[in-house]
């Protein structure tokens, strides 16, 4: 059919006999002339389908045809329409920005006269016309996945197909790449943009949603959001602890999901239930029931059968920390320099016991860089850090004691088990005898582990790795958590999960720094710093900066928006007075 | 000029670019030879030269005195005398001497009444064979020329028969450096060959850069050659720096031809690379291929290929295995080209046999690569 550009009929694939399905029957048409979603969190087999749209997989059983051609035996004609940009953009870190367009119009037959022509073209669609000397290695995560996109169109491809292209990238840089393939979208191309971020769906015109390996929905995001019409709703006017009366929403039976959006928290309800008593969740006189428009995500989690429960066993085992509002994460004048350049310029912020304090800048803003001056990790050019009092530079030994870090990557023993992983870490942090026998058990019965306990860690589902990776950080019960990025890639139930323990910790008094590039995850945070150039450009509850950020354009903005906003207000002011 | 042909090209460019931006492939092809040929030439050395010897001279005759004279005036050895035998072998034990020649206290009237029954005692310290072979040999070299001597002085011929007139051929002086450079010129090309190769493919892999070349119409023999032409020009410029550094700075003999030289190499290094190329496609893991391309393609080279240890006095075994290590053959030929010149008998069936290597490597890459992830 000519409507169709790509036919998916009852394709399933397998990585080996002992491992679970990568795919398993999987039907769908895919149509030209829209961007098609490709939504679901990490192992849901999005790269595995990529691979077998680009012939570089064939399918175990079950028929793949791109425009006709079978990928199994027209791979090399395949090859000729389509453009594929790989995870990591698939670039030559170690040649130009010239080089790499040099080299990928060879491969795909542009002729030298042609040549000319589509590199100023491509040149000016990405803004890159001034760094095509720069070596593409040297370029920040936004210029590589352009550069990678410019290397993909080289030859307008019938088929673009883009594996998961936002991953590590800030929210101005993801909205100009959906500029730029939204401008390229005509009636010929197809375009499938794999992506775990589920707001990145809704700007699709239509989505696969997998899940380990199946479909679960298939169609315009709209479709899947109008199943939860009507079910949404925002608490706004909170008084009491917004974080309690979250834990107490999710606690009543009419309460499918609920997630904090800076000072109000957003339900879905379930299907068939009425509104639950506001008087129930104790969040104040002023306290009021809100219809908001729903989102893929209130749909998706829906879909699914709610979110978590809102109690956190792992903060109901631990002590708590004394009540009192005293300073405990101190960053003064923090500044670093790698020979010429500044990485971090005078960055200071304080955080309180018991307060989510949120890093958020673009990639190479020099969040990374802060954050790892903070855990003592690098030594600052000047300034200090202090947690708990203690300066990292003077008793950097002691203060770690008093902290729990979970890095960004999985950091754990791939190796090990889930068990030895957690002998060593408690081991690590000075647990011994019995006590430490004791919280071991803990955390396998808290967080669920038992059925995993004799596998290789690297072989857990990456929601049990996730857990894994909070257990091996909170066994000697800090005072602090410092968290980087800690759920990217990850499902938004564990997501939800996730926070659900690091608000009960933070109810027990422990503070928690975090880093994020996820909008939902900076709407839990107390407060938030915003990183740019090395500097921190604005801080302040995620509501101020929003209500800061106010235009009217955009009369209420979202906390993206509102970053976005600052971020060019910044640039504004700086380029005026060099 | 062709679609295929501009592929190629292209990714030929690409693989000098990335050769000159990397520092790593640029130390490994150009200075780690000039360091291994200094080592080699400089450093190394398996001569035995001025090795440090007891002489217990316990007999006061002429002829003990005049065979003492003798291995102090040989070059191979640096002789202490002493009268107290006790006091050399504690020197022996404490490893200060490497051997011991005692001469017992009625040599000299042994010799008088019949030369062949005098007794002399050699120890050798066993715990450096090597050398303890050498104390050995050279001892009784001594020995004999002291004796061939001493009859002419007497103008007796020997009763006993011919003489042994020695001739070196090739290297006259025994100089190990000129086997041995040869030998280090066959591990700097494995190491370019196996060991770069495996690492720039695996490290495609690593980088998702490979990913996006097979999306492309870029066909599977393209992508093959587009790595071998680079490495094989990188490998024969190496190798002929490697040889004029040879000869220029360590007046090492060359007396074949270039063609012969080209040849010889050039088949050792289609072996190698297609070593290299193997060992990527079996692991697209940079350490793993590191590794195996240390294992399977420097150890051998180093060990098996008759460049330090000889191939005719391993055991039957391990003998049988050099027969598959491609370096053996090069070893074999580079030493003639240095130190004999173009014996074609000699050279053509080693080129010929690495050739062979080198298709069986080749057939083996083309069947384990298509243009799949796995």
């Amino acid at each position: 059919m000519a409507n169709e550009s790509l036919v998916i009929e009852d394709l399933t694939y397998g990585y080996g006999k002992h491992l679970p399905l990568a795919l398993s029957a999987l039907s769908a048409t895919i149509r030209p002339g829209i961007v098609t979603g490709l939504v679901g969190p990490d192992g849901a087999g999005k790269t595995t389908l990529m691979r077998l749209m680009t012939a570089l997989l064939l399918p175990s059983s079950g028929l793949l045809t791109v425009f006709g051609l079978d990928t199994c035996s027209n791979a090399s004609q395949l090859h000729e329409i389509i453009g594929y940009m790989p995870q990591k953009f698939g670039l030559y870190e170690d040649l130009s920005v010239i080089q790499n367009l040099c080299l990928y119009a060879d491969l795909r037959n542009v002729t030298t006269t042609d040549r000319r022509q589509v590199f100023a073209r491509l040149l000016a669609f990405t803004g890159l016309e001034s760094f095509q000397q720069r070596l593409a290695g040297r370029l920040s995560g936004g210029m590589k996945q352009k550069l990678g996109l410019a290397c993909a169109l080289i030859r307008k491809p019938r088929l673009l197909l883009l594996d998961e292209p936002s991953v590590g990238v800030d929210p101005v840089s993801r909205r100009e790449l959906w500029r730029m393939v939204e401008e390229l979208v005509d009636e010929e191309t197809a375009v499938i943009w794999s992506t775990a971020y589920l707001d990145e769906a809704e700007r699709c015109q239509d989505v696969l949603l997998l899940d380990e390996g199946r479909l679960i929905f298939s169609g315009p995001p709209q479709n899947l959001s109008e199943r939860v019409a009507d079910r949404c709703f925002q608490i706004q006017g909170i008084s009491g602890n917004r974080r309690q009366v979250l834990a107490r929403a999710l606690q009543q039976q009419e309460v499918q999901d609920g997630i904090v959006q800076g000072q109000n928290i957003r339900i879905v309800l379930r299907a068939g239930h009425g509104q639950p008593a506001l008087s129930v969740l104790d969040a104040g006189s002023e306290a009021r029931l809100t219809p908001v428009v729903p989102r893929f995500e209130d749909a998706y989690i829906d879909t699914l059968g709610g979110g978590p429960g809102g109690t956190s066993l792992l903060a109901a085992a631990m002590t708590s920390l004394p009540r009192n509002r005293d300073v405990i994460v101190e960053a003064e004048g923090l500044t670093k320099r790698f020979g010429s350049f500044t990485a971090a310029d005078d960055v200071s912020f304080t955080i309180r016991r018991g307060e989510i304090f949120g890093l958020l800048g673009p990639n190479g803003a020099g969040k990374s860089t802060t954050f790892k001056m903070m855990c003592g990790l690098l030594r600052p050019t000047s300034g200090t850090g202090r947690v708990v009092g203690l300066d990292l530079q003077k008793a950097p030994g002691k203060a770690r004691s008093r902290l729990g870090y979970m890095a960004q990557k999985f950091s754990l023993y791939g190796d090990l088990s889930p068990r030895q992983n957690l002998d060593f870490f408690s081991g690590v942090y000075g647990l011994t005898g019995a006590h430490q026998k004791e919280t071991v058990a803990r955390m396998i019965d808290i967080f669920g582990l038992t059925p995993h306990l004799t596998n290789s860690a690297k072989d857990l589902p990456i929601g049990f790795k996730q857990r894994l990776a909070l257990a091996c950080s909170v066994m000697h019960e800090p005072a602090v958590l410092f968290l980087d990025e800690p759920t990217s890639g990850v499902d938004p139930l564990t997501r939800r999960e996730f926070w659900t323990h690091i608000n009960g910790l933070v109810e027990q008094g422990v503070t928690v720094l975090v880093t994020t590039h996820f909008m939902d995850e900076a709407e839990y945070c107390d407060r938030i710093g915003l990183i740019y150039r090395g500097r921190m450009i604005a801080s302040g509850p995620p509501d101020e900066l929003k209500t800061q950020t106010r235009s009217p354009q955009i009369p209420d903005p979202t906390l993206e928006e509102a970053f976005i906003t600052l971020l060019q207000q910044w640039d504004a002011k700086h380029e005026e007075a060099p | 000029m062709s679609n295929r042909l501009r592929r190629m090209s292209a990714l030929i460019r690409k693989e000098f670019a990335q050769i000159r931006h990397d520092p790593s492939s640029l130390m490994i092809a150009f200075v780690l030879p000039v360091i291994l040929l200094f080592l080699y030439g400089f450093g190394v050395s398996l001569d035995a030269r001025e090795i440090k010897i007891g002489v217990a001279l316990q007999d006061q005759g002429k002829d003990a005195d005049s065979l003492t004279a003798a291995f102090l005036a040989s070059p191979y050895f640096q002789a202490h005398i002493s009268r107290d035998e006790q006091l050399l072998e504690q020197e022996l034990v404490a490893g200060r001497l490497r051997g011991l020649v005692v001469i017992p206290m009625d040599f000299s009237r042994q010799v008088e009444k019949d030369g062949a029954s005098a007794v002399l005692q050699v120890i050798a310290d066993g715990s450096e064979a090597n050398t303890a072979n050498y104390v050995q040999n050279y001892a009784q070299g001594v020995v004999n020329t002291w004796w061939a001597m001493r009859q002419r002085n007497h103008a007796v011929w020997d009763q006993h028969g011919a003489q042994l007139a020695t001739r070196i051929w090739f290297n006259p002086e025994l100089e190990s450096r000129n086997s041995l450079i040869p030998g280090a010129l066959a591990i700097i090309m494995a190491i370019i060959g196996t060991l770069l190769t495996a690492l720039v493919v695996a490290r495609e892999w690593e980088r998702g850069t490979m990913e996006a070349l097979m999306a492309t119409p870029v066909a599977i023999s393209e992508l093959i050659i587009g790595k071998l032409l680079p490495y094989f020009i990188l490998g024969m410029m190496a190798m002929l720096g490697s040889v004029a550094i040879s000869v220029t700075l360590f007046d090492l003999p060359f007396r074949g031809s270039l063609p012969a030289l080209l040849l010889s190499c050039g088949a050792f290094l289609l072996a190698a690379l297609g070593q290299g190329l193997l060992i990527s496609s079996a692991s697209k893991n940079q350490f793993i291929a590191a590794m195996i391309a240390l294992i399977t393609g420097f150890l051998p080279a180093f060990l098996l290929s008759g460049f330090i240890f000889e191939i005719a006095s391993m055991p039957p075994v391990i003998r049988a295995l050099t027969h598959i290590i491609p370096a053996r053959y090069l070893v074999t030929n580079l030493q003639t080209l240095f130190l004999v010149g173009d014996v074609w008998s000699l050279l053509l069936p080693n080129i010929g046999i690495l050739l062979l290597l080198a298709a069986v490597l080749f057939f083996l890459t083309a069947r384990k690569t298509v243009k799949r992830l796995r």
